[in-house]
């Protein structure tokens, strides 16, 4: 039950953490109206203490699959925003392999509508590149770019010819700001890959597919984009070289970026020894070297961000012998912590960079200027406030409909506390309020 | 020793020397007119089959009724499996009833592992994919004890499809342990390219290997791994890596020719040579018996039966 | 945890002797005898039983191994499954009288396993039992029809016998049981 919610908000002495004006102290931060105001005192304000919290701006996933419509029995709009709050994200962008496929205006009005009506976060419809995602016609990009759509993609699937991508990237110039994002995997490689092909997938008796899988597409497309002049985005990386070629690209002043997930950045192959399926996840996890590679490439900033790629199953699918169970780990509610526990504590990452990744440069990405900072007067309030030193293990209940988390059992440290989406505080002390 | 036989990695090499002397007695066992022992009388060993494999079912049959057990087949024919029950609802009944051991045989890696999440009885795994056959492996070490007078030391070349065969991977890790040298044989696309980290060597030229091996222990090659283009053509393997009238001569005199069956006469191994005496493939199914039994016994007489109640 | 001796190399000598004498006096000759001493111990005094009658008698006995773990009545109940040794029974006991020569005669729970495993192996005669130690403590309604020494013990002590094949000297030794918890050999 929403209780009437507070006309101005004041979150007191929290460590402001905002990489789009370089700011890290310790300051009030006030929200009225949606927006955030000066932090000079005002009437009837509500004091939210945040001593020894980190106040950044809200979290922006570019890279979830929300599954409806199709599959709400794994997630819906609304279940996903849910989590996706509690994961301190004011925005998320559903991927378009729903069933039917988001390759039309209409379902992305559908989508973006159950958004609305969910208010938890802000929702930004991801378009398929192609019609059906069937690789083949082009889907009506322009119809989706008019209905608000900025990133397109037939994640799940990869654009299987050159041409085809080609296309896309050329034909998509015609709008500002718009990209293309590849899932990278060349498919006779990867039929039948369960996981990463090496050492262990040998000793597993388990079919894996190499790094070559990725890099082989993350070479092409990146020669598509120079082709064509267009802006891609990669998915999810997996590879070191796919990272190097990256680096070249940016270097070449290519309009090239690229995201990570946070498992790729926390686990390896070796954690499949148990055939545990929540690990299971395309593109696989691959060996502890390659980890290391990239998480030097989202430090050095050649990763720009760091995206969940959250991707519910059911329950009794994912419980199936571990050839049969689907690809694919939750993620919205554990990325916070797991990226503060894996990567800031120990040193990797500063917490700057890390929110870096996480908000601001997925906004700039995705097109979504209300999100990613800067937070300053004026500006709309989308705010995630956290507590970096508060321990939990990861467990059910899930706010997501599914459970096939990752880190399921892990002591994780990092807590989301406040989530305020356009002015409104959507998860106030760790609980949703919708 | 370990609850459950996933892997050979389950068992220690004492272990494994403890499996085979007390197989020993076994095989003794099997050559009474009784061949019976009541050490497992009143318990329950289920084999759950969800490949077709006669021989292999069977040999876990006989060894579990020579121990007195009471056996039951859930087969992919028939019963709830063919309908499209899942592994773990199979588990959860097969759990009700009171299953002392369970024996499985799937299609899919792992699925022993997954199946010891639901059941509290024991777990054996009479091969899961690609990923291993233990008790396959165990025998083959019996029969080469039993005619070789010891393992460590032994050369042996394991020759054929390494890369899809669970029976190669139970008996790398197996031969290691045991101070065993193995060297895989095989075209380069049917040998993981990692696999020296099993501690073997690589040989892609059959007849240079043969004059040094103790054992030579022939892989079945599967006709749908032509049709994935692993090799181009079953003649052309043959005429490579098959164990021919010709090659065979080039093998020590003292040296056994081991296969696990079922074997593809004129692929990797000649008819006359399987038929020759140091062919020992009829010894292994023999003793795969009495490694079962010893097995079965080894699990099981170290805990208490499954199920409050006890016979009648 | 001291162990007294309960007979010495001599005694065990004797009695080994005077058994042999039993066993022939009582079953009129050993021409339809066979031993069968059960596993591991049991196995080298049948062997020491069969050579004392050839001298006595002049006959030549066959002599058999018997290992009863696969016949326990405790399979299940200990932590780890207790080994096994070798059981070979060549000949055939039908119709024969069957000796069954164990050292220590306890509970007489082995006793009752050798029974059942010999009864798989066809049906004798008659079957007698000859053991080197009677301690008391029966479980079960089993006697000895041989004795070397009949020797009073408490539960709680242990008593074992020690062969020159195996533990390269002749004795019986009996000390106190180590109360450390986990039960100790049968």
């Amino acid at each position: 039950m929403p209780e009437v919610m507070p006309a101005r908000l004041r979150f007191r002495a929290a460590r402001v953490v905002d990489p789009a004006s370089g700011r890290d102290e310790v300051a009030d931060v006030v929200v009225q109206d949606g927006v955030v105001m000066p932090a000079d005192s005002g009437p009837r304000e509500t004091v939210l203490e945040c001593d020894g919290l980190v106040l950044a701006p809200g979290l922006v996933d570019l890279h979830a699959h929300l599954r409806q419509p199709g599959r709400e029995d794994k997630e819906t709009v609304e279940s996903g925003c849910r989590a996706a709050a509690l994961g301190g994200y004011t925005a998320v962008a559903p991927m378009a392999n729903t069933d039917p496929v988001a390759d039309n205006a209409s379902v992305i009005h559908e989508i973006r509508e159950l958004g609305r009506a969910a208010n938890l976060c802000d929702v930004f419809p991801v378009g398929a590149i192609t019609r059906g995602l069937e690789g083949a016609d082009m889907a009506e990009i322009g119809e989706m770019v008019e209905a608000g759509v900025r990133v397109f993609s037939d994640d799940g699937r990869c654009v299987p010819t050159a041409r085809v991508l080609r296309n896309a990237l050329t034909y998509a110039r015609i709008f500002d700001g718009v990209v293309i994002a590849e899932h990278c995997e060349e498919a006779s490689l990867a039929e039948g890959g369960q996981m990463h092909e090496g050492l262990i997938s040998a000793s597993l008796g388990l079919a894996g597919q190499p790094r070559e899988t990725e890099e082989v597409v993350v070479a092409r497309d990146i020669s598509m984009a120079r082709l064509s002049g267009g802006r891609l985005h990669l998915c999810h990386l997996s590879a070191p070289r796919s990272v190097e070629m990256v680096r070249s690209a940016k270097a070449e002043g290519l309009r090239v970026t690229a995201e990570v997930t946070p498992h790729h950045l926390v686990f390896s192959d070796e954690d499949l020894a148990t055939y545990d399926t929540n690990v299971k996840v395309n593109p696989p996890l691959r060996a502890t070297e390659d980890r290391a590679a990239l998480r030097a490439g989202l430090e050095d900033g050649t990763i720009d961000a760091i995206a969940t790629d959250h991707a519910p199953h059911a329950v009794e699918e994912k419980e199936a012998e571990f050839d049969q169970a689907p690809f694919g780990t939750i993620g919205l509610e554990t990325a916070l912590a797991a990226v503060l526990t894996y990567l800031v504590e120990p040193g990797t990452l500063t917490v700057s960079r890390a929110i870096e990744a996480m908000s601001t440069a997925p906004a700039r990405i995705l097109g979504a200027g209300a999100h990613g900072g800067p937070i300053e007067p004026g500006r709309p309030a989308n705010l995630v406030v956290f507590d970096p030193a508060a321990e939990g293990i990861v467990e059910p209940p899930f706010a997501s409909k599914s459970r096939n988390s990752a880190f399921l059992g892990r002591r994780l440290r990092g807590r989301v506390v406040h989530t305020v989406c356009r002015g409104s505080l959507v998860v106030a002390d760790g609980k949703a309020q919708r | 020793m370990n609850k459950h036989l996933l892997s050979i990695h389950d068992v220690s090499a004492p272990d494994i020397v403890r499996v085979l002397d007390t197989a020993e007695s076994f095989r003794e066992v099997g050559t009474r007119i009784i061949k019976k022992v009541p050490a497992l009388r009143g318990r329950t060993v289920v084999n759950l089959f969800y490949e077709n494999s006669t021989r292999t079912r069977i040999s876990f049959e006989l060894a579990a009724k020579r121990l007195s057990a009471d056996v039951i087949n859930f087969t992919t024919s028939g019963t709830s499996v063919s309908k499209g029950e899942s592994l773990k609802d199979t588990a959860l009944t097969l759990q009700a009833m009171g299953a002392d051991a369970i024996v499985i045989r799937h299609s899919s890696s792992g699925s022993p592992l997954t199946l010891t999440r639901w059941v509290r009885g024991s777990v054996l795994n009479a091969g899961d994919g690609t990923h291993e056959h233990p008790t396959q492996a165990l025998l083959d070490l019996y029969t080469m004890r039993d005619r070789l007078g010891r393992i460590e030391g032994l050369r042996v070349a394991i020759v054929g499809d390494v890369m899809h065969s669970r029976v190669a991977r139970s008996l790398s890790f197996a031969l290691a342990k045991m101070g065993a040298e193995t060297t895989l044989v095989g075209p380069p696309t049917l040998i993981p390219p990692d696999a020296t980290a099993w501690g073997v060597q690589v040989s892609h030229d059959l007849e240079s290997v043969l004059p040094k091996l103790d054992v030579c222990y022939l892989l079945r090659v599967q006709k749908e791994r032509q049709r994935q283009q692993y090799f181009p053509s079953v003649r052309e393997y043959a005429r490579l890596f098959g164990l021919t009238r010709e090659r065979v001569t080039m093998l020590p005199e003292s040296a056994l020719v081991m296969h696990p069956g079922p074997m593809n006469r004129g692929v990797e191994i000649d008819s006359d040579v399987a038929d020759l005496p140091r062919s020992v493939i009829e010894e292994q199914v023999t003793n795969g018996i009495a490694v079962r039994m010893s097995l079965l016994y080894l699990l099981l007489a170290g805990s208490a039966p499954e199920g409050g109640v006890t016979d009648a | 945890m001291s162990a007294s001796r309960l007979m010495d190399e001599d005694e065990v000598r004797r009695a080994v002797t005077r058994i042999a004498h039993e066993i022939v006096e009582r079953n009129k000759g050993a021409s339809d005898t066979v031993l069968i001493g059960i596993a591991a111990r049991g196995d080298d005094l049948a062997r020491r039983l069969a050579a004392e009658i050839e001298r006595i008698d002049g006959t030549a006995v066959p002599v058999g191994a018997l290992d009863i773990t696969f016949y326990r009545d405790d399979i299940g109940m200990r932590a780890e499954a207790p080994e096994v040794h070798e059981t070979r029974i060549d000949f055939d006991i039908n119709a024969r009288t069957v000796v069954l020569v164990d050292d220590v005669l306890f509970t007489g729970r082995t006793i009752r396993s050798a029974l059942d495993a010999l009864v798989d192996f066809g049906r004798p005669t008659a079957i007698q039992l000859a053991v080197l130690v009677d301690r008391g403590h029966r479980e079960l309604p089993i006697r000895a029809d041989f004795v070397g020494k009949n020797v009073p013990t408490r539960k709680d002590e242990d008593v074992r016998v020690a062969l020159r094949e195996v533990d390269g000297q002749d004795a019986v030794l009996v000390e106190e049981r180590i109360r450390a918890g986990g039960m100790e050999g049968a």
